[in-house]
């Protein structure tokens, strides 16, 4: 099994390219294309779109099945939901701390401000 | 590439601010997520040297983290390795990193905590694919996998 921390990074980096995040988004906007419709609005060839979809195929950000000759992509969420809560968990972990350390910080400076007097 | 960065201004010099995020004294007047007390904070801010953080939240539950010290440019710049002790919930290296910047009301804190650090994807980081991950949160809120 892949372990949480490579499954992380691999969602990152597949979402560090701008044409797959556009791939995603358009996704978000209608899920279930087929490979043709989503390479449409792109100015790259076919096997290009393919080998990005390869990439966020292999971050499980999308899945394809095929029924005949029309394969069809679909969004998965779960990699991209353990991204966020990751960002969520340490925004959380430190936004209050980084509070608490402007206020100490800020007291010393006045602390600092009166020995110079 | 796994990153979080906050940007914080604060009215204090940076040499001030360097030393409330490095010294052991500083780090355990803020450190934690929560107000719960700093139970013991250890800092040997030179390149190489260790930290060690333990902390109590208000729920009760006792975490500890520590790592190294990858670089240190007083006032401006510190690198750390970070690890947690004991979590199964993440348990890899992360690496901590907070720069500081003189601006007119004292300093500008930028921090960031990542789980990679490659330069490429940093840039790539910059470029704003965060944009991308707000707008593709409205779609993955509720759905199930």
């Amino acid at each position: 099994m892949v372990n949480y921390q490579e499954r992380l990074d691999r969602t990152f980096a597949a979402l560090v390219d701008p044409t797959r995040r556009a791939i995603l988004a358009q996704l978000e906007r209608r899920d279930g294309l087929s490979v043709s419709e989503l390479a449409e609005p792109f100015a790259i060839k076919l096997p290009a779109v393919m080998k990005h979809l390869d990439v966020l195929d292999g971050a499980g950000l999308v899945t394809r099945s095929k029924s005949g000759r029309t394969v069809t992509v679909r969004l998965r969420p779960r990699p991209m939901r353990e991204a966020m809560e990751w960002l969520r968990r340490y925004e959380r972990f430190w936004s209050a701390g980084l509070d608490r350390l402007a206020t100490y910080a800020e007291d010393k400076e006045a602390e600092a401000r009166r020995k110079e007097r | 590439m796994t990153s979080l960065t906050l940007v914080r201004r604060i009215k204090a010099r940076p040499q001030i601010v360097f030393d409330a995020v490095t010294t052991a004294e500083g780090i355990a007047h803020w450190w934690g997520p929560d107000a719960g007390p700093v139970l013991l904070a250890e800092s040997d801010p030179r390149v190489g040297g260790r930290y060690r953080v333990r902390f109590r939240r208000l729920d009760g539950g006792e975490h500890e983290s520590s790592g190294e010290f990858l670089e240190i440019v007083r006032p401006e710049r510190v690198v750390m390795s970070w690890r947690w002790k004991g979590s199964e919930e993440d348990p890899g290296e992360s690496r901590v990193e907070m720069r500081l910047r003189a601006v007119p009301e004292g300093t500008e804190l930028t921090f960031t905590h990542a789980l990679l650090h490659d330069e490429d994807s940093r840039r790539n980081h910059e470029e704003g694919w965060m944009g991308a991950l707000d707008k593709l949160e409205a779609h993955f809120a509720g759905t199930e996998s």
